[in-house]
């Protein structure tokens, strides 16, 4: 370690020059993404007394989240719910990404990547309020089962429970998903494919052996991608979950806006938030062995 | 084209092998037999059809007409999973995400071999590679060198009856290709199934083959052993790829019997085996004929030969420190000639404009129509 006085002068001016580079995007998220996540969590360590905020540190707010079966319902839900909608989305995606990868000629593929993008081209709201129209009990699906006779009465599992936020969130997040996986599908090198041919095996088991994991990445990072926001989503579960159909970040604006009662809503938020980071860990954890880096 | 087989089995036929990609015809019409045992290779510039070929005997490319049987069996209908071939790719295709081991078992899979039998095989095909230990190693830590013998291993533990080698030297440096050559020429010998190698450098082909077919746009030039090839190329075109040809306007003369007398504006007349041209040449044909470089020496002073000698001028010279290459010019004849020359003890190296004399022989003339 006796070198280490000379190297900060060798590289002072390009470190002041990274430090004027990150300088401002830290600052940034600094400001909208550490002080209010500081903010949440101190706030949840705070009480609401009617209309006065006690300040004084507790815990009280996390003893009543892990007692009142309401808040642990809810979290469980929206895990339910968000594991489901990331299993659906994920398994929908990968057939999606697989095609273009390996199907569409390559001076296409950029046309298929910018098709797959056509949900993001309207609001969100309105993409909701869509699929409102399509599973409704006059809905676009209600209407023609019943016009070719397939059922007698309107389906009612379909809108407002949580079977519709499943649906509406996975179409939302799709193109999330096939992205990172095209791109874990496109940096196959195709002659390992080949090669595992020669090798004897089939497409079904060439798929198996090289293919799946070596589309892994792709696969772990739609997973975090779709499942870290869902879980947190609120809009949907508002306008097309019914009261079966809630999930913990509409108790959280609960909490805020109409009970007034930001301590609690801030103490279920940290909670949510830490559920999310725990899953995420453990299902890193579970494919680490896919994400080793490799030449 | 000829074709000399010495063969005692053929283990690979084609029988007019074509192949199309949309109007593009890529193999046009290839008609070889490939010998058990034999080292074979596909020799020619890029675009010639070669790694179709050998895509084609792998299973990757179905032929467009013609016949492949490999083992007397044929393969129209096998997909490349059941065939007995393996291949070593350009690439070398090493898994990334398998060790070293787990790479080279990869085929072993499907003949449900006990963990221990599997792990003792896995062994010895990295032993005979001269990886030995390297095993649980991860594969993408592996040099270049490296990951060319684990293609090797993995293809060679299945025992296949054909071993296929896509330009498998091309990405090593010059040192390690020329030690790659010798040991893939005695793992061939020790292990005795075919090999059949594709490549655009000719001296490796002519190092480690034991017949070559030269390949140009789709068709098979000439299929011979390397001497052959090198002595007596069917064409200017093979002439020109295999090593370096000196090229001289000719005139055929007349034909006495098997021989043929030319005349070539320089040299003068030569008598030449008159079966290098199949066709015949008759009297007043133009023709070329070609003439290596070592075939050729200049004398130095004092030096005598019963050879025949031509004047000539030295013009330029690259200096190798073994060899000598001279470019000269001789008198009535357009065209410069390269003579190579050990660099003997003792022998000098001549400067540009020296004036000097020639020896050549008739014998090591080639003719071409």
């Amino acid at each position: 370690m006796s070198d280490t006085g000379s190297r900060p002068r060798a590289g002072r001016g390009e470190a002041a020059r990274g430090a004027l580079l990150v300088g401002p995007p830290f600052l940034y998220a600094l400001l909208l993404l550490a002080v209010p996540l500081g903010a949440i969590g101190l706030f949840s360590f705070w009480t609401q007394d009617y209309l006065t905020l006690d300040t004084t540190l507790t815990l009280k707010n996390y003893r009543e989240a892990f007692t009142e079966p309401l808040y642990m319902q809810l979290l469980l839900r929206s895990l339910m719910i968000s594991g489901a909608v990331t299993v659906a989305t994920v398994l929908l995606a990968f057939p999606v990404a697989y095609y273009v990868s390996f199907h569409v000629r390559p001076e296409r593929k950029a046309m298929w990547i910018f098709l797959i993008t056509i949900p993001f081209w309207t609001s969100y709201l309105i993409r909701v309020f869509l699929w409102k129209v399509i599973l409704g009990f006059n809905g676009v699906i209600n209407t023609t089962l019943q016009g070719i006779g397939i059922i007698d009465e309107p389906l009612r599992f379909i809108l407002y429970n949580a079977n519709a936020v499943v649906i509406t969130l996975a179409h939302a997040f799709a193109p999330f998903a096939i992205l990172p996986i095209f791109v874990a599908l496109e940096k196959i090198d195709r002659s390992l494919l080949e090669a595992s041919r020669d090798l004897g095996e089939t497409h079904v088991t060439t798929f198996l052996r090289v293919t799946l994991p070596l589309a892994m990445p792709g696969v772990v990072a739609a997973v975090l991608i779709v499942f870290i926001p869902t879980i947190g989503d609120y809009v949907t579960p508002r306008l097309v979950g019914g009261p079966n159909g809630l999930m913990i970040a509409n108790m959280i604006q609960t909490q805020f806006l109409k009970l007034n009662n930001a301590p609690m809503g801030a103490a279920l938020a940290v909670l949510a938030m830490a559920m999310v980071g725990a899953v995420s860990l453990v299902f890193l954890a579970l494919t680490r062995r896919y994400l080793r880096g490799r030449g | 084209m000829k074709d000399t087989t010495g063969i005692d089995r053929p283990i690979i036929a084609l029988q007019g092998v074509e192949k199309y990609y949309g109007d593009y015809q890529a193999l046009r019409g290839i008609t070889a037999d490939i010998g058990a045992g034999e080292f074979f290779s596909l020799l020619g510039p890029s675009g010639c059809g070669k790694t179709t070929l050998l895509r084609t005997i792998a299973g990757f490319e179905a032929p467009s007409a013609g016949r492949l049987s490999i083992d007397g069996r044929d393969m129209s209908r096998v997909p490349a999973n059941r065939r007995p071939t393996n291949m070593v790719f350009q690439s070398y295709a090493i898994f990334p995400h398998l060790s070293v081991a787990e790479n080279v078992g990869f085929g072993l899979r499907r003949s449900a071999l006990s963990k221990e039998e599997n792990s003792r095989r896995v062994g010895e095909a990295l032993e005979m590679v001269g990886l030995g230990g390297y095993g649980s190693r991860a594969a993408h830590a592996l040099s270049g060198g490296q990951r060319q013998r684990v293609a090797l291993a993995r293809a060679l533990i299945l025992k296949p009856k054909v071993l296929l080698l896509d330009e498998p030297l091309s990405a090593l440096d010059r040192k390690l290709r020329e030690t790659m050559q010798m040991e893939l020429r005695k793992l061939q010998r020790q292990v005795g199934i075919t090999f059949v190698l594709v490549t655009h450098d000719q001296e490796e082909a002519l190092i480690m083959s034991d017949r070559i077919a030269v390949m140009f746009d789709g068709q098979i030039a000439q299929l011979d052993d390397p001497q052959t090839l090198y002595r007596r190329p069917v064409s200017r075109q093979v002439a020109d790829f295999i090593g370096v040809m000196n090229f001289l306007p000719a005139q055929a003369e007349a034909q006495e019997g098997r021989q043929v007398a030319v005349t070539i504006p320089g040299l003068g007349r030569a008598e030449i085996d008159a079966e290098q041209v199949p066709g015949g040449l008759h009297p007043g044909q133009a023709a070329s004929v070609g003439i290596r470089p070592e075939t050729m020496s200049i004398l130095f002073a004092g030096e005598e030969t019963e050879r025949r000698v031509a004047q000539a001028t030295v013009e330029d010279l690259a200096y190798y420190g073994d060899m000598t290459y001279y470019t000269v010019r001789m008198r009535g004849v357009d065209a410069p000639l390269t003579i190579s020359m050990k660099n003997l003890v003792g022998r000098p190296v001549l400067a540009r404009g020296t004036e000097t004399r020639v020896a050549w022989d008739a014998r090591s003339l080639v003719l071409f129509a």
